[in-house]
């Protein structure tokens, strides 16, 4: 997969804000996305969707930057979704008690 | 908590976990590799942090390096801890002397109050919700700090999460380790450079100053040493030797002479040639400066062997040990053209310096006699390509005065003599009339 650049990641959508994980969100190179997330949320921004769609497996990196977000986003009051996720990265998220914090579509 | 319209999954708790474990592992089989990947030390820190904030969903946490300077935990890398967290932290003997006597192990924020470390950022740690501090430990150093927020679970650390913990702490420990003996390498060059910049300039400060209080001794020879010194130089750069080579080769110039200190002042500036007795006093000189200079370390070899025979001719005629070519050391043969030719050029107590003409035809008469041919012939084709404008310093100006290098047909005399030399092989010549 190419790298599709900094604005590639997020479609907004009214005041949410849909981010594309792939598999960047498992290297330092995911903290882009971090930081992408945290301007959007700064602009006003209520709801971001992680889409996982593209994602096969999230290793402990991509989970450091996913609590990032989610850190993020509850010191503004938004809400974080995450959509699309396969069962292995259910299971996971899960476990980990990651999914108290967000909603899973 | 939000409102969220999440379905609880079915889990098979035996299958989760192993899905947690693999999940673990896999965070520290990568901290290994990005640790020994040797990149960027902050970027090693940056991606340890995620892993080991990753590996347990651990919400914020940061990594700090212990200064032993200044004895302070320095953040390198953290994650949600929040503005007002402190980059510096500073740790009292007591609180190292804990550590060290814990050892590598999470420390509970809410049961260490009694440690002052906990007492004086209480609050730091509790705005940023600090829970665990694990103090990196190796080989009974302290090398840093883990500092951790609570569980994404919001559960209690459980044993075996301290366990994973202290096994990724290891590892950053090495992280940091190696860092701070690279950083220790290199404060060391740097400091053995700094040294060594200081000793040389302090040995030429020396060396000048002895060339100086030589050339106060003898008032008709006033500046001897430096001038052969600079002559020595002028041969050295012309035969294409290296800087530190023709560094080398000028401080045997300036101290070629330093024997001279215990000569008697009357007999090096007697107005008379000196008669037989005075002539031995005088001729002691070279053995003289060896035995001063030999105790010495200088940065430049062969200079002690400079002083003991720069009066040494390759015919074997030379003194203190009549030793022939080959035997004669190249930097004494190198330094006793420069100063047979500054003696000829100078005004002596007996004697007139010489005119140019005179004075290229005797060193060439010479070539191979007193002289090593190879050297003259740099010598004079120093003087040649300054003469020409084809070198850009204007060394033997200074030295021997503009009017002596304007000497009518100087130039075209070296090149005449140049022309003539040029077959000599240096050990082909040797006369023993
Ligand atoms: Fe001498
Ligand atoms: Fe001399």
């Amino acid at each position: 997969m190419s790298d599709p650049g900094y604005s590639g990641f997020f479609k907004e959508q009214g005041d949410t804000a849909i981010v594309h994980a792939g598999d960047y969100l498992n290297k330092l190179s995911g903290e882009r996305i971090e930081r992408e997330c945290r301007e959007r949320l700064k602009g006003g921004c209520r709801e971001i969707v992680v889409d996982f769609s593209q994602t096969e497996i999230v290793n402990s990196i991509g989970v450091s930057i996913l609590l990032g977000v989610i850190d993020s986003a509850a010191g503004t009051g938004a809400r974080v979704v995450f959509s699309d996720l396969n069962q292995n990265t259910v299971e996971l998220f899960e476990m980990l008690g990651i999914t108290k914090h967000v909603e899973v579509r | 908590m939000k409102d969220l319209n999440y379905k609880q999954p079915r889990i098979n708790p035996l299958a989760a976990e192993r899905g947690k474990l693999i999940h673990t592992f896999g965070a520290l089989a990568e901290l290994g590799q990005e640790v020994s990947n040797r990149q960027g030390f902050h970027e090693t820190i940056r991606t340890s942090l995620h892993l080991i904030l990753g590996s347990l969903a651990i919400m914020r946490g940061g990594v700090a390096r212990f200064s032993r300077f200044s004895h302070e935990l320095n953040m390198v890398a953290g994650r949600g801890l929040g503005d007002n967290f402190p980059l510096s932290l500073a740790l009292c003997y007591e609180d190292e002397r804990q550590f060290l006597a814990a050892g590598l192990y999470p420390i509970e924020n809410s049961q260490a109050k009694a440690l002052p470390f906990f007492q004086v950022y209480d609050r730091s740690l509790e705005i940023s919700r600090v829970e665990l501090v694990l103090p990196l430990i190796m080989r009974g150093e302290l090398l840093g700090a883990v500092f951790l927020g609570e569980k994404a679970s919001g559960d209690r650390y459980t044993s075996h999460d301290k366990d994973v913990l202290c096994a990724m702490g290891r590892h950053i420990g090495v992280a940091i380790a190696q860092r701070n003996m690279l950083a220790e390498l290199e404060r060391k060059a740097e400091e053995n450079h700094d040294l060594y910049e200081n000793l040389k300039t302090t040995y030429k400060d020396t060396v000048r100053a002895f060339a100086a209080a030589i050339d106060r001794k003898d008032k008709y020879t006033e500046g001897h040493s430096v001038r052969v010194g600079k002559y020595a130089e002028a041969i050295a750069s012309e035969l294409g030797w290296n800087a530190e080579e023709i560094e080398g080769a000028a401080v045997a110039g300036y101290l070629h002479d330093v024997g001279k200190i215990t000569v008697e002042r009357k007999i090096i500036n007697a107005p008379y040639r000196i008669n037989a007795k005075e002539s031995s006093e005088l001729n002691k000189h070279p053995g003289v400066g060896f035995e001063i200079l030999q105790p010495i370390h200088h940065p430049y070899a062969d200079v002690p062997l400079a002083a003991k025979y720069h009066h040494e001719r390759i015919d074997g005629r030379g003194y203190p040990d009549g030793l022939y070519d080959t035997d004669i050391p190249y930097i004494a043969k190198l330094v006793n053209v420069a100063d047979s030719f500054d003696a000829m050029t100078t005004d002596r107590p007996y004697k007139r310096r010489r005119p140019a003409n005179e004075v290229i035809d005797d060193m060439k008469r010479n070539a191979g006699k007193q002289f090593a041919p190879e050297l003259v012939t740099a010598f004079f084709r120093g003087m040649l390509r300054e003469l020409n404008g084809e070198s850009p310093e204007r060394r033997f100006r200074k030295l021997l005065g503009r009017e002596y290098m304007e000497t009518e047909g100087l130039s075209a005399m070296l090149q005449t003599t140049l022309n003539e030399m040029a077959p000599t092989s240096p050990l082909t010549y040797v006369s023993f009339d």
